[in-house]
């Protein structure tokens, strides 16, 4: 099939960006759509062109290193599915795709379809951990976890930290990683002594780092790839109300 | 020069302790002064540096992505090993260990494999207290699973994404030490160059991958866990971004490079589906607990719809070659049987390369949720890519490269060859042998960067007392000097080709003359061949765009450049070795049933390379593998 390609384009962070169009032709339904971009940029390259950049890694959906708006939607809009794991099959011939960065002022851009996502990094940084050195930590079954809460646990964990979220989102708001980040520990024993201090810590570093305000659209929950449930929205607040009123 | 392990002396169980009492210790109190630089923030990177700075070391640590806790580590799927015996049955210490030895096809340093076994049992208890969400019976207490190449279940998962928890869990370690100001991490930062100063590693040559800039890093050791080499040949169940770089640069700088021909192809992948493919998808091995691989008997039947074809029609090849092991033989063994399959015409799907991995048994016996919860995440994965439901047409699976067990050699503290520079994980040779079994990366990961650098490193700067140079030293100018030099000339490239279309030819390559199957005349038209891909490469290359910002093209070319030169190693490695062992299978060396013919009276010993210039042989050393405790015995899972 071919394809009529709509890319942003930006030199760095400074500069201004805008939209080139390309062709994407001969493509095979088996490609994955990174690899149609991969046949893009090297027909750009081989004629001395400048490819677009854009971060992909594993490829397989689980490193979140891929992130962009496909036709104005996070990853494509197909469910569970990051952009990496999007095949060819779902487009047809003659078709325009738009392609985007994440948008979000925590997400600035570096270049074309590259973010600067470290964000993420600090909110975790401020308390996304259980506080215990390595070594002299008790045998393995001596913390019995019911399989209900474990389960919780990690489906909140799947979370791949991509970002989706945060540019689906009208306010850019990054509350569905929060939630799951803070959920995560929360919901297990290991994670109780710090409970309280998790949520708020967490809570004050996203907001410090210029994400909005959550107004529960649920369009995160829509667009993640990993389908990360917006009840964990509601329990991080939960948890942030009873730590607030404790004081901690 | 004769290669010394420092493996230390006594009984085997006894060896790790005595060790850690015999190892120097540094002062608490002087601990801050000794700066770590680590490259790396997969499980062994993050796992090191975060302990270090528990410890009260300076930590930087460096990763080429745009947050530590991408590394690749993160794509694992299947599960840890570790000798814990929650399910009673028969495993312990030492079986974990027989398995592990036996499983590399007797060709691991025994000392290194005990201790990985023994601790197995830590690692599990680290990562339950970070919060690792392992999978759990009704209970509350841990669930295993088997994995190839084991008889007991000893494997801890969580869900099909037990590699990304682990790393989670370390990269969660991590983020607490840099919140509290002892690990400094750069991200989108890529290490170019080791500098040795008087002999000892003292620092390091990096590239802002935002800005372009190339800086130095001083510290008074530096640890590479910079993950396995497997893009070598192009196609792999790798990412796109692991690399050699960083053990290849650090072989040029003195460095032994060991067993680089111990390349591991995985049996259950998703076999290739055109030549647009830029990389293979693992099916978890945990797979093959429930499914049964099989191809058909007949030829003709190869493009029927699977479901028409009569169970007597089938040929469940594993099953039948070997009984007691089945469908969870090891890697090695089950990747040959299915090549041999299709080799033979009896393979299935776009170009006759695949067997089928098929459930339908199991989904008769247990019924399609418990198949569903047990491997869901995997059969949707599946589905993505080849738009077919595994739940009702079995998978089409063929091997693909997977694991390097081969890399940097290192002593039992994980040093190498040149002092002050360790080495961890998937990077170093050490653990596995001629063949990893399933769950052993993570397990040897973790056990490297938890529990053995931070009690091996200490006795480096208690013993060593060099000083840590500053960076204005000429050592450091002039690998900086190289560093951008090499850059400069990528850039000046101009010629036809892009870096993909040389990476593929040479990973077509190798893959053909030095993958599942090595043989010396293909080895040896491989060695003819790469040398002139590089220097058509040198020549005809495109690298597009400047220096000064992020340049994708520039990254990629550098990695490949040096895959170039290592691609020959690898070969004149495999050439070496006249026999066959694990991974490594020379087909002038088999038995009359096809398996693998170990030549011990010739080759059980470690083949470590050191660097003499690129237009010269590397010389080999040789580190003998002497076996105190196991008898090496044939490798039989008949
Ligand atoms: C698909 C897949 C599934 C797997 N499943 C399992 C499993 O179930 N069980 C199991 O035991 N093993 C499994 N493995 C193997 C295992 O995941 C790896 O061997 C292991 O995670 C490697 O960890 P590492 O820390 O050594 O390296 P990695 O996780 O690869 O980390 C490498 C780090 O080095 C950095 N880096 C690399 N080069 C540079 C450079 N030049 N400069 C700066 N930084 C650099 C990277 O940024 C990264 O942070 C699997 C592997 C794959 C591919």
């Amino acid at each position: 099939m071919n394809l009529t390609l709509k890319v942003w384009r930006q030199s760095n962070g400074q500069s201004q960006g805008r939209f080139e169009t390309y062709a994407a032709k001969n493509i095979i339904e088996d490609m994955s759509f990174l690899e149609m971009l991969d046949v893009v940029n090297e027909e750009l390259m081989e004629r001395g062109q400048e490819p677009f950049a854009f971060d992909s890694d594993c490829r397989e959906g689980i490193c979140g290193m891929c992130s962009l708006v496909i036709n104005g939607i996070p990853h494509g809009g197909h469910k569970g599915t990051a952009t990496c794991q999007l095949h060819m099959r779902h487009f047809k011939d003659g078709d325009t795709i738009t392609i985007e960065p994440w948008r979000a002022k925590a997400f600035p851009v570096i270049k074309d379809l590259v973010t600067n996502r470290s964000a993420f990094d600090r909110i975790i940084q401020a308390g996304g951990f259980v506080s215990v050195n390595t070594g002299g930590t008790p045998d393995g079954n001596a913390i019995p976890v019911p399989k209900i809460a474990a389960d919780a646990a990690m489906d909140a964990a799947a979370c791949i930290g991509c970002g989706a979220c945060v540019a689906v989102c009208k306010n850019a708001s990054a509350m569905l990683f929060v939630a799951a980040k803070a959920s995560h520990l929360n919901l297990l024993p290991q994670g109780q002594p710090e409970k309280d201090r998790r949520a708020l810590k967490m809570v004050q570093q996203m907001d410090e780092e210029g994400f909005g305000n959550c107004t529960v659209t649920g369009s995160c929950e829509a667009v993640c790839p990993k389908e990360i449930s917006l009840s964990f929205i509601a329990k991080l607040n939960r948890d942030f109300g009873v730590a607030t009123l404790k004081g901690k | 020069m004769a290669l010394d392990s420092k493996t230390p002396s006594g009984p085997l169980a006894q060896k790790w302790d005595k060790h850690r009492f015999d190892l120097k210790l540094v002062n608490p109190a002087n601990k801050r002064k000794f700066e770590v630089l680590v490259v790396g923030s997969g499980l062994a990177g993050a796992s090191a540096a975060a302990s270090l700075a528990e410890l009260g070391y300076k930590v930087k640590c460096f990763c080429f992505q745009d947050s530590p806790r991408r590394a690749h580590s993160i794509a694992a799927q299947g599960g840890i090993n570790a000798a814990k015996n929650y399910q009673n049955d028969g495993d312990s210490v030492y079986r974990l260990f027989y398995d592990t030895i036996k499983g590399g096809d007797f060709r691991a340093r025994e000392a290194n494999v005990y201790r990985l076994a023994q601790v197995s049992v830590n690692i599990i208890d680290q990562c339950v207290a970070q919060g690792v969400p392992f999978a759990r019976e009704y209970g509350g207490l841990l669930a295993n699973r088997s994995f190839g190449g084991a008889q007991v279940s000893r494997t801890f998962y969580a869900r099909g994404q037990t590699g990304q928890q682990l790393l989670l869990g370390a990269y969660q370690a991590l983020a607490r030490q840099i919140s509290l100001g002892a690990v400094q991490m750069f991200p989108r930062t890529e290490m170019l160059d080791v500098v040795l100063v008087d002999g000892h590693a003292k620092g390091i040559v990096v590239r802002n991958l935002v800005t372009g800039e190339v800086s130095t890093h001083a510290g008074d050791a530096v640890v590479l866990a910079t993950g396995g080499y497997g893009n070598a040949f192009f196609l792999s169940t790798n990412a796109k971004g692991c690399n050699v770089t960083s053990i290849w640069r650090a072989y040029k700088k003195g460095a032994f490079f060991a067993n680089p021909c111990y390349t591991q192809i995985h049996p259950t992948c998703i076999p290739v589906s055109g030549d647009h493919q830029s990389k293979l998808t693992l099916m978890s091995e945990s797979l093959r607990n429930d499914g049964r691989v099989w191809a058909p008997k007949r030829k003709e039947d190869c493009t029927k719809p699977p479901g028409s074809i009569p169970e007597d029609a089938r040929d469940y090849f594993l099953e039948r070659k070997y009984p007691s092991f089945g469908n969870l033989a090891p890697r090695d063994i089950s990747s040959r049987a299915a090549k041999e399959a299709c080799d033979a015409g009896h393979g299935v799907g776009p170009g006759g390369l695949g067997v089928y991995l098929d459930f339908a048994d199991s989904i008769k016996r247990l019924g399609v949720n418990v198949i569903r919860e047990r491997y869901g995440n995997l059969f949707d994965m599946y589905e993505k890519i080849t738009g077919e439901n595994a739940y009702e047409v079995p998978m089409r699976i063929y091997p693909a490269v997977h694991y390097t067990m081969g890399g940097t050699w290192v002593d039992y503290n994980l040093m190498t060859s040149v002092p002050g520079l360790f080495v961890l994980g998937e990077a170093n040779f050490s653990d596995h042998g001629a063949n990893r079994l399933g769950a052993s990366a993570l397990m040897q990961g973790l056990a490297d960067g938890y529990f053995v650098l931070p009690y091996t490193i200490g006795h480096y700067f208690a013993t060593s007392k060099i000083a840590r140079p500053a960076t204005s030293h000429a050592e450091f100018r002039k690998a900086e000097e190289g560093v951008q030099e090499r850059i400069n000339r990528l850039l000046a490239s101009k010629g036809k080709r892009t870096v993909t279309s040389f990476h593929r030819e040479l990973g077509k390559l190798l893959w053909e003359k030095c993958g599942m199957a090595r043989n010396e005349a293909g080895l040896k038209a491989a060695l003819k061949r790469i040398p002139e891909i590089r220097e058509e490469f040198w020549k005809n290359l495109i690298v597009t765009g400047q220096n000064g910002g992020l340049n994708q093209s520039l990254e990629y070319a550098g990695r490949v450049a040096d895959f170039m030169e290592f691609a020959e190693l690898l070969c004149t490695d495999a050439l070496h070795r006249r026999e066959s062992c694990g991974g490594h299978f020379r087909e002038e060396f088999q038995t009359p049933d096809g398996e693998a013919e170990r030549d011990d009276a010739n080759f059980s010993y470690v083949a470590a390379w050191e660097f003499q210039g690129l237009d010269k042989p590397p010389v080999l050393h040789k580190e003998p593998l002497v076996y105190e405790e196991v008898h090496m015995s044939t490798r039989s899972y008949k």
